[in-house]
């Protein structure tokens, strides 16, 4: 934006609901902001409830694109707002809470029970039969390269923007969606988690799993942290379908 | 009346309070954690860097080992830390970081062979032995005899967090989701749980516990500009404050970071400079080596702080609309050094400043960044005022960081502070005194007392508007309370935060009347505390007459160990004081394994205590005439200033090293 041209009037639209309110019902508001240098989604809405409409209910954590908490639907892309400079955006902006997950009020969603029930489900925890760990003792080596391998694939912040471009979460509610085939991946990938193949056939070797991805890929194309979901689902899907035969 | 009881309540789910919960589960006891957001969205996933803990694996680390963490601690804090504290905290470290390794975190390894770094805007080439293959490496960070900070790329905290909570769901630790504890409910010198409310839904509930954790992390959002998560308002303080018992430790003491981002105040990490990068000025011009000809941009964080704002304030800096700022440049570290090491780095400034940072400088200044005061609790965690109220993590001051904290030993306390305070409750919980004697009566009062609160917020009239109070609060803390204060500045901020308090009782909720999710609400409620917080930072300021770590005084610029060696105690034992209570606890210099000296920047601006010669003598002695018997220096150690004994017994043992006890 430069110095000399009027400030951009944006007008922000944003899908409103009260689910505690029993006579509101899913409604668009909009609000106009004059837009600012280097302004993103987390200033404007920030802007918005302080000056115009304290009751605007939105989640921001760490505003710097680390914790995942801003994910909502940007002109009906699934997003972080924290880092959305409006500048790449045109002036009519959309915004609506992400679908598929409960939703609190407004833009606020209720993803970590969503998330915390997919944990538990695909216990996305180091599985070792050694309970007592020697903490005096040196710590297990690790080949560097794996290391990094891994934690390439530990990136996810769990935002839930894959679970919302996914298709066939939509026909399936109980998929576990590119965050809980990637979390599967990541495990493992990891020789201190001592699971057999057999046991993550258990966990994803079925339509809720790795076979029920329709490979529509949206998941790829919207995660923030640019997480390698396609190349991790077929290299899963190769694995549980040789696992599969096997067994 | 909805109660929940349960052994261990934890008031927050970043590291420290998941800790905490998983150690008393291991040890047998029920525990539920309270988080304002889903444990994995807490402010611990932010630290970028690494996390401090003295293995020794990587080149540069050779030869590193408690002794040399502790005294990197001890001259950090500028000589206000609890020496019995940080020398338990240096010893744990390892283990943490092993056990973080057996739960799943992907630290970055050593490489046998060569590899290029940059040291001093040189590149040198630094060989790893064969035997480190596969340990955990570490970087370089401010302030540090070796490098010492272990990480994974610049996502440490998000890995160590993500693994903690996963650990957390093994163990099946009991998590409620989006509760806000609203005050603490105590009787008689004891802490008995919490009052909390649902974000979502407006309920009030009741929890019940033997023992009470406040791991809530800092206060810095008291500041306008702050690198902390927009939760980090210090309501875990500020609900121990408002018991009137509790105290609160060295609130004055808080850390700018020398390198956020202009001007959204965005973290890029100390590894940048660990890494080898530096800091330029308006002309290209790398200043640090001339102010600090021997550590330059490692200097500790206060120091580097201060530099950078003199530097601007002598018309150095780059001029934005933002106000002034300097550069960090990065680019000597290459491309495809930034992608690996510093990926976040890389993504923050594509996404905040549209700019490539291994081609582009990033403009950066000093920011609000950490809180070393907090909670004043004893080494086992506990209030030293409130019975079975706990406190660890950036929430607690116990007191390991002094007046000012390394970085890298921020993550590595959390960690190590939930270990030990985990055993500490869990042997207290094991004890019949831990017995929860509270009638219904008086928690229903408690409860009945918050619901009151809030009705009035919601149904004043003719009130005060909470954001404007809040955001003049944000405005005095960083224009009169920030890296440089003076007298008459801190008086100016304490008259008018006390007169923001007494208008914050008559805050009204304007329109927004919902009782359930209402964020109108939750702002005007926390308003009321930051600034009562506010005013414990500013008064400590004021009365502290002498510069020590990060708070700088113009006006007494010596470090006054002579007078001042103690820590700051706040408290509010009546709701209608609009002051807080101050008080002072001495640091005792006979008992210290270090006593008071330079540290080694710029000139020496030290009044020193008499006894602190004294005890280096004595020191000195013990050390010559051990050595001298060829004693190890664990014995050394030791006669000093002994310590294991505090610790729990399962975290006494000596801790393996390339070299060393293997």
């Amino acid at each position: 934006m430069s110095e000399e041209k009027a400030p951009r009037i944006l007008k922000i639209n944003v899908l409103r609901f009260d689910p505690n309110d029993e006579n509101d019902v899913p409604h668009m508001q909009t609000y106009e902001v004059e837009e600012a240098y280097g302004m993103t989604l987390f200033v404007v809405l920030n802007e918005i409830r302080e000056h115009q409409d304290n009751s605007l209910m939105f989640d921001f954590v760490c505003r710097a694109g680390i914790c995942g908490s801003c994910s909502m639907l940007v002109n009906g892309r699934p997003t972080l707002a924290c880092r959305t400079l409006t500048s790449k955006l045109d002036e009519n902006i959309s915004l609506a809470p992400l679908p598929l997950f409960k939703l609190i009020k407004d833009l606020s969603i209720y993803s970590g029970e969503w998330m915390r029930g997919l944990n538990e489900k695909l216990e996305t925890w180091i599985h070792d039969k050694e309970q007592e760990i020697n903490v005096d003792k040196l710590e297990e080596r690790m080949e560097p390269a794996l290391a990094d391998e891994i934690y390439e694939l530990d990136r996810c912040v769990e935002c839930g923007c894959c679970v919302a471009a996914c298709g066939t979460i939509q026909m399936k509610p109980d998929f576990v969606g590119a965050v809980g085939l990637n979390k599967v991946a990541r495990y493992h990938l990891d020789p201190r988690d001592k699971r057999e193949d057999e046991e993550y056939y258990e966990l994803i070797g079925d339509e809720n799993g790795v076979f029920g991805c329709m490979s529509l890929l949206g998941c790829q194309d919207v995660c923030p942290k640019d997480l390698p979901l396609q190349s991790k689902i077929a290299y899963l899907r190769r694995m549980m379908l040789t696992t599969g035969l096997k067994s | 009346m909805k109660i929940i009881y349960t052994d261990v309540l934890v008031i927050g789910g970043g590291l420290a309070g998941l800790r905490v919960a998983t150690g008393v589960k291991q040890r047998g006891h029920d525990v539920v954690v309270l988080t304002l957001v889903p444990p994995k969205r807490s402010h611990s996933a932010a630290a970028q860097g690494g996390m401090q803990a003295s293995l020794g694996n990587c080149k540069m680390g050779e030869g590193d080992n408690e002794d040399v963490h502790f005294s990197d601690t001890i001259k950090g804090s500028d000589w206000g830390a609890d020496q019995e504290v940080a020398r338990m905290f240096v010893h744990c470290a390892p283990k943490a970081i092993r056990e973080l390794a057996a739960w799943g975190v992907p630290w970055t390894r050593v490489h046998r062979g060569d590899h290029t770094s940059v040291i001093n805007a040189q590149k040198v080439v630094i060989h790893e032995k064969d035997e480190a293959h596969g340990l955990i490496t570490a970087r370089d960070f401010g302030g540090t005899k070796k490098w010492r900070t272990c990480y994974t790329s610049d996502g440490t905290g998000h890995s160590m967090l993500f693994a903690m909570d996963n650990k957390a769901h093994q163990d099946k630790v009991e998590i409620h989701e989006r509760l806000e504890a609203m005050s603490l409910i105590h009787k008689d010198g004891r802490c008995y749980g919490a009052v909390a409310r649902n974000l979502m839904s407006g309920e009030l509930v009741a929890y019940i516990a033997k023992a009470t954790t406040i791991a809530t992390g800092g206060y810095g959002r008291i500041y306008s500009v702050s690198t902390n998560a927009v939760i980090c308002q210090g309501m875990g303080q500020a609900i121990a404050l408002e018991t009137g018992i509790a105290t609160l430790g060295n609130m004055e003491a808080i850390q700018f970071h020398p390198t956020a981002i202009v001007p959204v105040g965005i973290l890029t990490t100390e590894g940048c400079r660990g890494d080898g990068g530096v800091l330029l000025d308006k002309d290209g011009y790398r200043f640090m080596p001339d102010y600090e000809p021997e550590k330059k941009e490692l200097a500790s964080r206060d120091v580097v702080s201060r530099r950078m704002t003199e530097h601007i304030r002598k018309g150095k800096g780059v001029k934005s609309r933002y106000g002034d700022h300097l550069w960090l440049d990065i680019t000597i570290l290459g491309r495809a050094h930034i992608e690996k090491n510093l990926r976040e780095v890389k993504e923050i400034c594509e996404n905040f400043l549209g700019i490539d940072p291994a081609v582009d400088w990033i403009p950066v200044r000093p920011t609000q960044h950490y809180s070393m005061g907090g909670i004043r609790t004893k080494y086992t965690g506990e209030s030293q005022t409130l019975k079975s109220l706990y406190s660890c993590g950036e929430a607690a001051c116990w007191d390991m960081h002094g007046f000012n904290r390394l970085g890298g030993n921020s993550v590595s306390e959390t960690v190590v502070s939930g270990m030990l305070v985990a055993e500490y409750i869990a042997d207290f919980c094991d004890t019949p005194e831990s017995s929860i004697n509270i009638d219904t009566s008086t928690i229903e009062t408690f409860i009945h007392k918050e619901k009151e609160k809030i009705e009035a917020l919601l149904t004043k009239e003719k009130g005060e508007d909470a954001y404007i109070l809040r955001r003049r609060m944000e405005e005095i803390m960083m224009t009169k309370v920030g890296i440089f204060r003076n007298g008459a500045d801190l008086q100016d901020a304490v008259n008018e935060l006390e007169e923001l308090h007494k208008r914050s009782k008559n805050i009204e909720v304007f329109r927004s009347k919902s009782r359930a999710a209402n964020p109108a609400l939750f702002n005007a409620y926390r308003t009321q505390r930051m600034i009562k917080l506010a005013l414990t930072v500013a008064y400590g300021a004021l009365m502290r007459t002498e510069s020590r770590g990060a708070h700088s005084r113009e006006d007494f610029p010596m470090r006054d160990d002579a007078n001042w060696l103690k820590r700051t105690l706040t408290s509010w034992p009546d709701e209608t004081q609009t002051l807080p209570s101050v008080s002072y606890e001495e640091i005792t210099i006979a008992n210290m394994e270090m006593p008071p000296g330079f540290r080694g920047y710029g000139k020496d601006m030290t009044d020193a205590h008499p006894e602190s010669e004294i005890r280096q003598k004595a020191v000195d002695v013990i050390r010559e005439k051990l050595e001298s018997e060829g004693a190890t220096r664990f014995e050394i150690q030791n006669a000093l200033m002994p310590f294991l004994d505090k610790l729990p017994k399962k975290y006494r043992g000596t801790n393996e090293r390339l070299g060393e006890n293997v």
